[in-house]
């Protein structure tokens, strides 16, 4: 392999690593813009998405590789059950935990999210058991480059690749006009940048604050359902370690921005798979959070994130 | 008439009693001794937990229970911590701590993880008690070439050897897997290991014994296993272009992503890009989550640091076949090496059997047994004769290369004997 073929390879890599990050950091970004509250739980309902597909597949009785019409049909169909699942899950976290706290002291829900995280987690231990659970290969995996551009090439570029993009692009995307282009977006901007005014302006917050937890699970578990199909294998302990590298892109792009966790998540994607490859894996980890606090060190509001507004 | 069927009852009582009594002082006049286990019982341990409880279990039962007119009962313990399934320093010590305080405990056998003995070995050496693993195979538990600094003797606070090892440890592992590298055709190799104290260990011996014999190492990488993508570190391998992946790991540490991942980047034999791991890796649930299709594409190849049981001869053989009959099931890796740890303990006490006698304490009687152990020479093992040299390891080295194969079994393939390694 060039050393550019190296490159382009390890960009892919760090592309579809980053992608999956992004789409976790969203959910974190956007309970934080909201209420303030570093969800902790967040990266196990990621967790939770993967396991909830990999259930309805079984169901289905499609734990296999989906051939033609399936592709279009079943897929996306698993897609949409998984992030409503999600979803649900994500504001019933809310309801039952953190709501009741909504007026307490900042540090009452926070304790909060760890011991739901715990909870979670040793649910998924009961459920799942504690050896890694292979995950089917769902999605076909074809070798563009040779098989269907006919290129000789030695950079892989797959099918799954491409579906990691195809579907964390327009979600994304569609998040971000939702929030700066709808009125329901518009009411959540409001209710973060101040709680009491927006009430008083007759926005309901309570419901907004649920459409968020909503919107965010969704997305988490649609980050789930794509590491499980990208990865093919899946561990009850895997929401931590995804959790941490969300929220380090969340911080790392500005917390409460989302284009910046959008951007975070790539960045921490590129760097770690950069870092594999010119330095040495052991040293990855340190090197990302390194990174992460040059950032904050000279921008403290992160990447995207505006100047700090006056919160304690 | 009341009184009568009271004394009737009475009566039967002492008869039951003289008959218990007598009976039971006649099987152990000696009284009770017992050999405590530990290792995982938990997850992906299962049924190699439970393949080697049943391994010491039909040792003891193949002595009728009894050794030189003690009864031997076995403790089993799980070092497995509930939390994450895995083995667990702090539920180990408790374990070696449980073992230690019970003033009928001889001898202690394990653990499966050598991360775990490091934890029980100083404990059950401040006890004078013999520890014999069935499974650990990390030099530095022993003896000082591919050891970190200070081992083994930071083990043995009470300057003796009490740790005894029955199978060969890694650095004899990882040189014969560097070997049979070569005899292969493999010419650069890239070496991943999981930065845990077997898979770090093997690696680094195969990676210095591969110097030496004329191989070329273009890289040498601990990974982060939790991470669920290993891509990166396998692409750096492939630009370095690498015709052998040697990974350093157990089941449960990255080798399934890290075997899958190299199929999805094209590392396959076809492209002469191999695989290679140590017996850490030869469980069924490698195979599993890595996918039959990928460990074929990859010609996964597995050592084995023994032989393979359809291979074994004498005692071996016949041990292999008791086993069968009892359980009524093919034993798990390591489950005649516990058969084997059972018996080492069991001819301890024999040769040890004088001394107990005249021991004030347990600390003495624990302490007959483990010289008795430590002793023992030309013993007909399960690989045939053998003996513990002063670090209290096994002088064989006897090892074999498995290969994975098409199967009809639900998983779709299996680990297929392919040679025997010296």
């Amino acid at each position: 392999m060039d050393w550019h073929e190296v490159l382009v390879q390890q960009s892919i890599n760090g592309l579809t690593r980053g992608a999956v990050f992004a789409l976790v950091a969203l959910g974190y970004t956007m309970v934080y813009g909201i209420i303030s509250l570093i969800n902790f739980a967040h990266g196990d309902v990621f967790m939770l998405g993967l396991f909830v597909s990999l259930t309805i597949f079984t169901l289905l009785g499609m734990a296999r590789t989906l051939v033609g019409w399936e592709l279009v049909t079943i897929l996306p169909l698993v897609f949409l059950a998984t992030m409503l699942g999600c979803g649900l899950v994500n504001v019933t976290i809310d309801r039952l935990a953190y709501r009741p706290l909504r007026h307490a002291f900042r540090l009452a829900p926070l304790i909060t999210a760890i011991g739901v995280s715990f909870m979670i987690e040793n649910l998924a231990l009961l459920w799942q058991g504690p050896a890694p659970v292979p995950y089917p290969d769902i999605f076909p995996s074809v070798d563009v480059l040779r098989d269907w551009v006919g290129l000789d090439t030695l950079v892989y570029l797959t099918t799954k690749d491409l579906l990691v993009i195809g579907v964390t692009a327009p979600l994304m995307f569609a998040l971000q006009r939702f929030v700066t282009g709808t009125s329901w977006g518009r009411a959540m901007r409001a209710i973060a940048q101040d709680r009491e005014t927006a009430q008083a302006m007759g926005i309901n917050v309570e419901k907004m604050i649920m459409l968020t937890f909503f919107i965010g699970g969704a997305l988490a578990g649609a980050a789930g359902l794509i590491q499980g199909i990208y990865y093919n294998i899946g561990t009850w302990y895997i929401g931590f370690q995804a959790g941490l590298r969300a929220f380090t892109a969340a911080v790392l792009g500005g917390i409460g921005n989302m284009p910046g966790a959008a951007l975070g998540g790539l960045v921490i994607g590129f760097l770690s798979a950069w870092s594999d490859q010119y330095i040495s894996a052991r040293w990855t980890n340190a090197i990302v959070f390194s990174i992460l606090i040059l950032v904050l060190v000279f921008r403290p509001q992160g990447l995207l994130g505006e100047k700090a507004v006056d919160r304690v | 008439m009341r009184r009568l069927k009271w004394l009737g009852i009475a009566g039967m009582a002492v008869l039951v009693t003289m008959l218990a009594g007598p009976a039971d002082a006649q099987q152990c006049p000696k009284g009770k001794l017992r050999i405590y286990t530990s290792w995982p019982m938990q997850g992906a341990m299962i049924p190699e937990g439970t393949g080697m409880k049943n391994g010491v279990d039909m040792a003891v039962a193949e002595a009728g229970g009894v050794v030189a007119g003690h009864c031997l009962e076995v403790v089993n313990l799980d070092d497995a911590s509930p939390q994450t399934g895995k083995w667990d320093g702090a539920v180990e010590a408790e374990n070696a701590n449980r073992a230690v305080g019970d003033a009928l405990a001889i001898a202690y056998i394990g653990t499966y993880n050598s991360g775990a003995a490091k934890v029980s070995i100083p404990i059950t050496n401040r006890a004078h008690m013999a520890q014999i693993t069935p499974a650990n195979t990390y030099p530095g538990l022993t003896k000082t070439k591919g050891a970190a600094p200070g081992e083994p003797g930071i083990y043995r606070p009470m300057g003796f050897v009490n740790y005894f090892r029955i199978v060969p440890a890694d650095d004899i592992q990882g040189a014969v897997g560097a070997k049979w590298a070569k005899q292969r055709g493999a010419k650069k190799i890239f070496i991943i290991h999981d930065q845990e104290l077997y898979g770090k260990g093997i690696a680094d011996v195969f990676d210095a014994t591969a110097k030496k014999i004329g191989l070329q190492i273009v890289g040498n990488e601990g990974i982060d296993f939790k991470q669920p993508d290993q891509k990166p570190v396998l692409t750096k391998a492939r630009a370095a272009g690498a015709d052998l992946i040697y990974m350093g790991g157990v089941v449960d540490t990255g080798a399934p992503i890290v075997i899958r991942q190299m199929k999805d980047l094209g590392m396959v034999a076809a492209r002469n890009v191999r695989f290679l791991g140590p017996d850490g890796l030869l469980e069924e649930e490698v195979l599993k989550g890595a996918t039959c299709d990928a460990a074929m594409q990859t010609d996964m190849h597995i050592t084995f640091a023994s032989l393979p049981f359809e291979k074994l001869k004498g005692i071996g053989a016949s041990t292999y076949e008791n086993y069968k009959k009892k359980y009524s099931k093919e034993p798990t890796a390591y489950a005649l090496y516990s058969v084997e740890a059972g018996r080492i303990a069991i001819e301890g006490i024999k040769r040890a059997a004088p001394q107990l006698d005249k021991a004030k304490d347990i600390k003495e009687k624990r302490d007959a047994v483990r010289q008795a152990i430590l002793n023992i020479k030309n013993y007909d093992g399960l690989n045939g004769k053998w003996s513990f040299d002063e670090n209290g390891d096994s002088t064989l080295e006897t090892m074999s290369g498995f290969k994975v194969v098409k199967a009809d079994n639900p998983i779709g393939c299996k680990f297929e004997f392919e040679t025997i390694l010296e």
